[in-house]
């Protein structure tokens, strides 16, 4: 067995005081953004950002060749909703969140326009606008920059569902006006050989609420970020995750909560289940709680359920607080096989052996599909999860 | 019609310092419309018993033999064995995070059925039993045993015990923990269950009280891995004035 739950708990006080931009330290976890490519340069492999991912399975993506193939777009936009494409430099003046590595970065220089998906102010959007991005083949390498605003005391949820194959690599902007009510879902069902390296990174208004959901199945390698950071007091954020690793799969997340505004609040929770030869998670939970940042929440958690032998699930919490004052702040990360005491009780009652696995992990993921919060996506993701369950908890049975 | 047959069971546990024998030869034979109770002290290894007839992974069978009319029940995995007709009340039920009551018992009794029961009358079926064991209708759409209170814990067993009808009920310390109330509400659901033709029950306790509504036809006491006294329901008020003294004192002379 070659589980290893690489956690480790860093506090660090003082941080180095790097005013770049006159005002914000800087986290030795996350690089600065910055649109200069010269600032992200090719990795190693041994960048603190970068240890964990297995470059060579890329596919070139960092070498950053030009391209201009896209996914196939269709859309569902209830009423209200547009969706436009606009310039990089028209992207940059309202307000989208630079790149902070060199995917997104290479992104933001190549993808040649951003779409934007605008929500007006005070709009009640009830129907998710959905977004299907479908890839035609590995050899196709894609550069995407995505920019969805949602104005002041508006509501809105977004589904972006990625399916079929490409290289992938994709910077998306989430504005969320102050008041407003937004959520957002991501979900990797790639087909096998897919890479994707995605940043979603979300600036929360004042006293605004924002969810962001990954849940990712396919692909061979995904990398995903998920960053927030706040424009003003009062903001909360939740960040849900749900994958499922299947033998070869890379399936990494890493989530950046920043709270550089005080009576922020964040609260991560990412679940996954990992079966097969060298299925390899990895989850970084990064949290800076900066000095001006007082009377904060947070709370992130990662659950890892390890099915085989052979499989691999890194969980990192990093927390870094600058100030005392803050009202909580904790995280709890743990890797498991399943419970053989659960199983016992099931199959006592009857139950197969492979229909108490079947429970078990569907229970695992059950109350992180409740949380996200679609009604009408509720039903086709636990489909997808029994789905995937079926296929590879009958595998495990064997 | 149902016997469950165990003979010279001996089982054991595996220790940092190699085999730990638990149970050194049990025999007891469970017929028809019968009523044992097994009393005995801490660590004698009663829950011991009811695991292994029921197949828990821990225990090691080192020798002997569990027969359910005439079945192996050795030879069968834990959910073959329920679906012969064995059922436990667990002393410590389990907790499954995330999945409902509701869906566990559709599940079980689907299992043990062998096809999905109506939906109506399930329903109806399950709303009774949780009714008639004080459990409130919304115990369906929690968890598990998730936060359940200890009394809650049991009288859900109970209700399994209703809803799936085996041929023979193990029943490990299952009025532990509950309160006056509780436990008549409890014996109520097994006096129903064993009303029925041909039900066994298998009662682990440290209390008469118990058997003061659940009349036994005999009792076992149990210690050190062994039966070392049976007789009828007098055996048990005879343990509880004079507890199992003499029993561990004959035990830890030399044979
Ligand atoms: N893994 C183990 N290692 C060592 N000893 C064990 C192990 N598991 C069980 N035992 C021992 O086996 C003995 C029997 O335990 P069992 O739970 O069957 O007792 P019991 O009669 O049900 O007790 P109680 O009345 O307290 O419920 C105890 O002494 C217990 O400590
Ligand atoms: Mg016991």
């Amino acid at each position: 067995m070659t589980v290893t739950d690489a956690a480790r708990e860093s506090v660090t006080s003082g941080l180095e005081q790097d005013k770049k931009d006159g005002h914000l330290s800087v986290s030795h976890l996350n690089p600065p953004p910055s649109y200069d490519l010269a600032d992200h340069p090719v990795p190693t492999g041994r960048e603190e950002i970068w240890r964990f991912t297995p470059l060579k399975r890329l596919r070139g993506i960092l070498d950053g060749e030009a391209s201009d193939a896209s996914l196939t777009w269709d859309t569902t936009l209830p009423d209200g909703v547009t969706l436009s494409t606009i310039s990089q430099a028209e992207a940059r003046e309202i307000g989208e969140l630079a790149p902070n590595d060199r995917p997104s970065a290479l992104a933001a220089e190549l993808s040649g326009g951003a779409r934007l998906i605008d929500v007006p102010a005070e709009a009640e959007i009830t129907e998710p606008i959905f977004i299907r991005l479908h890839g035609e083949s590995v050899d196709d390498l894609v550069w995407s920059q995505l920019v969805l605003r949602v104005g002041k005391f508006a509501k809105a949820t977004v589904v972006l569902m990625h399916t079929g194959s490409a290289r992938y690599s994709a910077t998306t902007s989430v504005l969320v006006g102050d008041g407003a009510t937004v959520n957002v879902v991501s979900l990797q069902d790639w087909d096998d050989d897919a890479v994707h390296l995605g940043r979603d990174s979300i600036l929360v208004g004042r006293d605004a609420e924002v969810k962001h959901t990954a849940i990712t199945f396919g692909g061979d390698v995904v990398r995903l970020n998920a960053n927030v950071e706040y424009a003003a007091p009062g903001g909360s954020a939740e960040l849900l995750g749900l994958y499922f690793a299947d033998e070869g799969q890379h399936l990494e997340h890493r989530l950046f909560a920043d709270h550089n505004q005080p009576k922020t609040k964040s609260n991560v929770l990412y679940k996954g289940a990992l079966q097969g030869e060298k299925a390899h998670t990895v989850w970084i939970g990064n949290v800076l709680i900066r000095k001006v940042a007082e009377g904060i929440e947070t709370y992130e958690e990662n659950r890892n359920l390890v099915l085989t032998d052979g499989c691999q699930a890194d969980s990192v919490p990093n927390l870094e607080i600058e100030t005392g004052e803050i009202e909580g702040a904790g995280h709890a990360s743990a890797t498991a096989r399943f419970d053989d005491e659960q199983l016992f009780y099931l199959r006592s009652r009857g139950v197969s052996e492979k229909e108490a696995r079947r429970l078990v992990l569907h229970g695992f993921f059950n109350d992180l599909i409740r949380k996200v919060g679609v009604p009408s996506l509720e039903e086709q993701l636990t489909a997808t999860v029994e789905d995937e369950l079926a296929r590879n908890v009958l595998r495990a049975g064997q | 019609m149902s016997t469950l047959e165990i003979k010279d069971l001996q089982v054991s546990v595996s220790t940092d310092d190699g085999p730990k024998e638990i149970l050194k030869g049990v025999t007891l034979t469970i017929k028809d419309n019968e009523t044992h109770a097994i009393m005995g002290p801490n660590g004698s290894g009663k829950s011991t018993l009811a695991y292994s007839i029921a197949g828990h992974p821990k225990y090691d069978i080192t020798g002997g033999t569990v027969t359910l009319d005439g079945e192996d029940v050795l030879a069968m995995s834990v959910d073959e064995r329920a679906r012969a007709g064995l059922f436990l009340a667990m002393q410590y039920p389990v907790e499954v995070p995330g999945v409902s009551v509701a869906n566990f018992l559709r599940t079980a009794k689907t299992a043990i059925d062998g096809e999905a029961p109506k939906l109506r009358t399930w329903v109806k079926d399950v709303n009774a039993a949780m009714g008639q064991l004080n459990l409130d209708p919304t115990f369906s759409q929690r968890n598990v045993n998730e936060g359940f209170s200890g009394g809650e814990k049991k009288r859900h067993e109970i209700a399994q015990l209703e809803l799936l009808n085996p041929k023979v009920a193990i029943l490990d310390e299952t009025d532990s923990g509950l309160d006056i109330d509780a436990l008549k509400i409890v014996s109520e659901g097994v006096n129903r269950y064993r009303e029925q033709e041909g039900k066994g029950v298998l009662l682990i306790t440290h209390y008469t009280r118990i058997l003061r509504y659940i009349e036994p036809d005999f009792v076992h006491v149990f210690v050190d891995g062994k039966i070392a006294d049976q007789g009828g329901p007098e055996l048990a008020e005879a343990l509880e004035a004079n507890g199992y003294d003499r029993y561990i004192k004959a035990n830890a002379a030399p044979a």
